[in-house]
């Protein structure tokens, strides 16, 4: 065994390889693909007529268009956001460079249930611009712009993260002999940029996506909760449970774990490319 | 000598060369200030508004420091959980080929990709008297369901790939060098791993322990609902901040929400400063 030092690097006497691999697929599975099949096991329970019943339930329905809205508004603002900053940051020099990138990263440490509290504080009825908004007869917390804006917030550093690190591995090289030939910014950005980040710009959307879609703390503070009207898919399922309706909910929440299945098979196929 | 001024302007001046630095950095800051900032100093200044007395009596309440206990203990009990298992999904899936181990790899994603409520549902559903689980832990006398072991499922399985992708790359990255050099002295495996594979993974694994917990210590939709959320037993300190929000009492539920901010910022600077060390580690290790 010792024969071959290149072969194998500590701990590699076969018998512990295999222990330490049956012992990760084991927990595994138990831990995390055993309550994704749970989810199928228990929609399909009674059968496929059931489970088709359940999904074109109107509430249902209400819920998944609902949540498709929220993310068909998020997602490209996310892009926009995540490439703006990404060329901020990763392009120029300027002070505070450091400081900006902390910012964009909060959301990703502060609970989505603080998201939803901050934004009910300063929209709500009781909310600093409460009174201003209920002057103008517009409302924002109970409705879909604060489903949309507490997404927004929730899913702020997806793409950035992504597009970042790429923009500034990749340097100004490229862009700076574009500008020597006389392209414009516009003509920089399509022909020269873009389609180095593609990958990682794709990558980062469907993990924005997935973010928004599944989003439920925050939603659930600011939504309300009302039946029919602001009801997201997620918030769905927990009031089929909350009704004790096992069935629809499983359901409902295996439309969003399919969503979830496809994210990672695109963000599998995605991840060899993306680098390039 | 045109071509001095440009050698010398160039460097400085390249930097401004590109175009789009007003208009991309002016919609970085509008839509951080919109949707990150001032959200968050709304949440703020109504802790100002609260003042300290009435801060301090909102979470000095039994209620809500019974929430804060419970909350830091489940936290801490995935974390640990997930320091083992996380280090161990690490190392297999870095150090050893076999069959079915990208498929381990993706799976490893799940718990990022999964809605929340979706995987509370299914972990509550799973480990009730009727599910697959439930019946088997009962047997053996042990209640995950509404307790507060459930509470720390719910953490471990929504916060487990932050340990894992954090120190995944580190060990792709270490110099075998290192390794074969302590095996061809004659060290045992399991020295190895404490003396030379231990050290240099340490910072990596601490910054993603750091983040798992933090992530716990806000984790919301997967636990509402496996805690069965009884007040002062298995009531976390974001559902009680929920909980005041629908009884109107603002103050209370911004003051809850205050602690949960101080606790992930204080995380976020200890995680950060982690990686600046495990970067640093890494860069001399290779």
């Amino acid at each position: 065994m010792s024969a071959a030092p290149h072969a194998h690097l500590p701990g590699q006497s076969r018998r512990g390889e295999r222990i330490l691999i049956g012992l990760a697929v084991g927990l595994t599975l138990l831990f995390i693909a055993a309550p994704m099949l749970f989810i199928f096991a228990r929609a399909f329970a009674q059968g496929w007529q059931v489970y088709a019943a359940n999904i074109l339930h109107p509430a249902t329905l209400h819920a998944i268009w609902l949540t498709t809205i929220t993310a068909i508004i998020v997602v490209p603002l996310n892009v926009g956001f995540g490439i703006a900053a990404a060329w901020a940051v990763a392009k120029h020099r300027f002070p505070g460079r450091g400081i900006l990138v902390t910012i964009i990263e909060i959301p990703f440490s502060i609970s989505p249930i603080i998201a939803g509290i901050c934004y009910l504080l300063l929209y709500g009825r009781q909310g600093i611009l409460g009174p201003w908004l209920q002057a103008n007869d517009l409302q924002v917390v109970f409705a879909l712009p604060g489903i949309v804006l507490v997404t927004m917030f929730v899913t702020a550093p997806f793409v950035a993260r992504e597009v970042l690190p790429l923009m500034q591995a990749q340097g100004t090289e490229q862009e700076q002999a574009a500008v020597t030939l006389g392209a414009n910014g516009w003509q920089i950005f399509t022909r020269v940029t873009l389609p180095n980040i593609k990958w990682a710009l794709l990558y980062g959307a469907v993990l924005c996506t997935a973010r928004a879609v599944g989003e439920f703390g925050g939603v659930s503070v600011v939504s309300g909760n009302i039946r029919g009207q602001t009801n997201t898919l997620p918030l769905h399922v927990e009031l089929l449970f909350n009704d004790l309706n096992a069935v629809g909910a499983f359901a409902a929440a295996s439309t969003l774990t399919l969503i979830a299945v496809v994210a990672l098979i695109i963000k599998a196929a995605l991840e060899g490319r993306k680098q390039a | 000598m045109t071509a001095a001024t440009t050698n010398t302007g160039a460097p400085i001046r390249a930097k401004r060369v590109l175009p789009g630095f007003t208009l991309s950095l002016g919609t970085t800051l509008l839509y951080l200030t919109f949707i990150v900032l001032i959200p968050v100093i709304a949440l703020i200044l109504k802790g100002a508004e609260i003042g300290p007395e009435g801060f301090w009596r909102i979470i000095s309440s039994p209620r809500a420091v019974a929430a804060f206990q419970i909350t830091l203990t489940a936290a801490l009990i995935a974390t640990i959980f997930n320091a083992i298992y996380g280090l161990l999904m690490a190392w297999v899936l870095v150090r050893y080929e076999f069959r079915g181990k990208r498929l381990l790899d993706a799976l490893m994603d799940v718990p990022f990709a999964l809605p929340t409520a979706v995987a509370g549902l299914a972990l509550t559903a799973l480990f009730s008297a009727n599910g697959w689980f439930g019946p088997v832990l009962d047997a053996m006398g042990i209640q995950v369901v509404y307790t507060i072991w459930g509470i720390a499922l719910a953490m471990a399985f929504t916060s487990v790939p932050f340990v894992v992708r954090t120190v995944q790359p580190v060990l792709e990255d270490m110099d075998p060098a290192l390794e074969q050099a302590a095996l061809t002295l004659g060290a045992r495996p399991w020295a190895i791993f404490t003396r030379v594979v231990f050290p240099a993974i340490l910072p990596a694994w601490l910054a993603g322990c750091t983040t798992a917990f933090a992530r716990s210590l806000g984790e919301f939709g997967a636990i509402v609902f496996i805690a069965g959320n009884l007040p002062f037993r298995t009531e976390i300190a974001a559902l009680l901040a929920y909980i005041r929000l629908e009884e109107f009492d603002y103050n209370g539920a911004a003051a809850i929400a205050l602690v949960l901010l101080g606790f992930a910022l204080v995380l976020l600077v200890v995680s950060n400063l982690l990686q600046v060390w495990a970067s640093r580690h890494r860069e001399a290790s290779r």
